[in-house]
C-alpha cells in the first residue's frame, strides 16, 4: 500500500510541523512580550548560595554506560520481536520455537549481567 | 454533530486541531491535578481566579509567556535553545495515531503500536541535551539520571505493549480496541497491565518514579535553568505524556472506547463512545495524581534494581507464557489463571522487599531532661544512625 505509506509519513510530518510552529510561536510571543534585562549574576548557573565554579560538568557514574548498553541490546530485540508477535500464531511451530530460544539467550545474557553485579547500584 | 464537524473538516488541518484538543487538556489536567493533590493534603487548591480555579490554567499560561526568559551565561546556547523542542515534539507526535473513539483519530497507522514505541523513547535526548547544555552540575546529574531511568523502563513498557501485540494480532489501535469488544486485555493481562503502567508512570517521570527532577535531590534536574516559555514548553510535554500513558492504559488494557459497547448507530455511536474514552483516560490520571500525592520517591539504586530485576524478567515471563498459551490455543481462562498467578509472584516480591519493620525506636527527651542532662554534664544516649 504505497498510497497510504506516503499519506501516514506526510502526516507525521505535518504533525511534527505543527508542534514545532506552536513552540516556535509561543517562543516569539515570549520574545515580543516578556522583559528582557541582563545582568552577570542572573546568568550565573543556580547554586545553593555561593558562587559556582566554572566547568560544572562533573563525572557521570559508569553504571549508566553499563545500562545504556543492556538497554541497546534489548531494544534491539524488540524490532526483531514486533512482527514475530504478529504471525506466530498461525505459523509453523519452529517460527515459535526459534524466538524462544532467542529470548532465552538474551535472557540468560541479563542473568549473567546480574550474577556478575552489573545490575548492583552502589 | 460534532462527528460530521470532524468528517467534514479538512484533512490536512487535522493537527490543527489535535494541537488545539491537547492544548485544552494539559490546561485541564494542570487545574485538576492542583485540585486533587489539595483534596489529598485537606487544602482548598486555586480558589480566586474564576469560579474554584478553573481560569487558574490560564492565568498561568500568561503569566509564563510574560516572564523573561534566561539564557544561562555559561550554556551551550544552540542546545540549551533548542532542548524543550526535542522533548516537546516526541510527545507531541505520539498523538497522530492514538485514536480517541474509531473516527476521532488524526491517521490511524497500521503499524500504530510501533510508531509509539520508537517515537516515545526519542524524549530522553531532549532531557539530556537540556541537562548538558545548562552547564549546572544539578542539570547534568538529572539529564543523566533521566537517561538511565527512560531506557531502562522502556524494556518492560515495550515487552508489556509486545504481549498485548501477541493477543490481537496487530499492531493497529482501532484493531485491537475492536478485538476487545467482548473482555477486555485487562482479564487476561492483569499482569501486563500493572507493568505497562508502573513503567508508563517511570517513562513520564512521574512520583515515585520523579527522581531526575527530584526537588530535593537534584533542586528540579534538567528544567533548572530553565525559565519562561522555554520551561512551560517541558511542562506541557509532561503533562501531555501524562495523558498518554493514561489513554493508552485505556486503549490497551481498558477496552477503549469499546468495553461495554456505547448503544446506538452511526455519529451518536463515536460521539458518546468518544466521551466514554475520555471519561476512562481521565479515571485512570486521577490515579496517577492519587499515586503522586501518597507515595515516596525511589531512590535511585531501587529504582534500577526494581525496573532490572522485577518487571525485565517478569515481562519476558510474561511473554513466554502468553507464547506458549496462544500458541497452543488453550482457552483464555488459562491465560487469566497464569497472569494472576505471575502478579501475586510480583506483589510477593514488591512487598518482600519493600516491607520495612520500625527497627530503631526515637526516644524524645523532655526539656526538663534535657537541662538536668546538662547539667550533670554526661549527656543524653543518642540513637547511632
Amino acid at each position: 500500500m504505497p498510497e497510504s505509506f506516503i499519506t501516514d509519513w506526510t502526516t507525521i510530518l505535518a504533525v511534527a510541523a505543527v508542534g514545532f510552529a506552536a513552540v516556535l510561536g509561543l517562543f516569539l510571543a515570549s520574545y515580543i512580550l516578556a522583559p528582557k534585562r541582563k545582568s552577570a549574576d542572573k546568568g550565573l548557573p543556580y547554586e545553593c548560595g555561593i558562587r559556582p565554579s566554572k566547568y560544572n560538568w562533573s563525572q557521570v557514574n559508569i553504571r549508566y554506560y553499563i545500562f545504556a548498553m543492556l538497554f541497546l541490546i534489548f531494544d534491539v530485540e524488540a524490532v526483531f520481536l514486533f512482527p514475530w508477535a504478529i504471525i506466530f500464531v498461525d505459523s509453523v511451530a519452529a517460527v515459535f520455537y526459534e524466538m524462544l530460544i532467542f529470548i532465552a539467550i538474551l535472557l540468560f545474557g541479563l542473568l549473567y549481567a546480574w550474577k556478575r553485579g552489573a545490575l548492583q547500584w552502589n | 454533530m460534532i462527528v460530521e464537524i470532524f468528517n467534514n473538516f479538512p484533512y490536512i488541518f487535522r493537527p490543527s486541531l489535535l494541537l488545539l484538543f491537547l492544548t485544552i487538556t494539559v490546561l485541564f489536567l494542570t487545574w485538576l491535578e492542583r485540585k486533587t493533590l489539595a483534596k489529598i493534603q485537606m487544602r482548598m487548591g486555586p480558589m480566586f481566579v474564576g469560579f474554584h480555579g478553573t481560569l487558574q490554567p490560564i492565568a498561568d499560561a500568561i503569566k509564563l509567556a510574560l516572564k523573561e526568559d534566561i539564557l544561562p551565561l555559561w550554556s551551550n546556547k544552540q542546545i540549551y535553545w533548542f532542548a524543550p523542542i526535542a522533548v516537546f515534539v516526541p510527545a507531541f507526535l505520539i498523538w497522530v495515531t492514538l485514536p480517541i473513539s474509531n473516527v476521532f483519530v488524526v491517521r490511524n497507522l497500521e503499524l500504530g503500536l510501533f510508531y509509539i514505541v520508537s517515537i516515545s523513547v526519542l524524549s530522553v535526548l531532549g532531557m539530556v541535551l537540556a541537562g548538558w547544555s545548562s552547564a549546572n552540575k544539578y542539570a547534568f546529574l538529572g539529564g543523566v539520571r533521566a537517561a538511565g531511568q527512560l531506557i531502562s523502563y522502556e524494556i518492560p513498557f515495550i515487552m508489556a505493549i509486545l504481549s498485548i501485540a501477541m493477543i490481537s494480532k496487530s499492531l493497529n489501535l482501532i484493531t485491537i480496541v475492536e478485538n476487545q469488544s467482548s473482555f477486555p486485555n485487562i482479564l487476561v493481562q492483569p499482569i501486563g497491565a500493572l507493568i505497562f503502567f508502573l513503567s508508563g508512570l517511570a517513562e513520564i517521570g512521574r512520583t515515585p518514579f520523579d527522581i531526575h527532577h527530584a526537588e530535593s535531590e537534584v533542586a528540579g534536574g534538567p528544567f533548572i535553568e530553565y525559565s519562561g516559555a522555554h520551561w512551560s514548553v517541558f511542562f506541557l510535554a509532561e503533562y501531555i505524556n501524562t495523558f498518554t500513558v493514561a489513554a493508552l492504559v485505556v486503549l490497551l488494557y481498558f477496552g477503549g472506547w469499546n468495553w461495554p459497547t456505547m448503544p446506538f448507530e452511526g455519529n451518536t455511536h463515536s460521539f458518546l463512545s468518544a466521551l466514554w474514552f475520555l471519561f476512562k483516560c481521565y479515571l485512570v490520571v486521577l490515579l496517577i495524581f492519587w499515586i503522586r500525592g501518597t507515595s515516596p520517591r525511589l531512590r535511585i539504586d531501587q529504582l534500577m534494581s526494581f525496573c532490572w530485576k522485577l518487571l525485565a524478567p517478569l515481562s519476558f515471563a510474561n511473554i513466554i507464557v502468553t507464547g506458549f498459551i496462544l500458541y497452543y490455543k488453550l482457552p483464555w481462562v488459562i491465560l487469566s489463571v497464569s497472569s494472576i498467578l505471575l502478579l501475586i509472584v510480583a506483589l510477593y516480591f514488591i512487598r518482600k522487599k519493600t516491607n520495612t519493620s520500625p527497627q530503631k525506636t526515637i526516644k524524645l527527651y523532655s526539656a526538663n531532661e534535657l537541662r538536668a542532662a546538662g547539667k550533670n554534664n554526661s549527656g543524653l544516649e543518642t540513637n547511632n544512625d
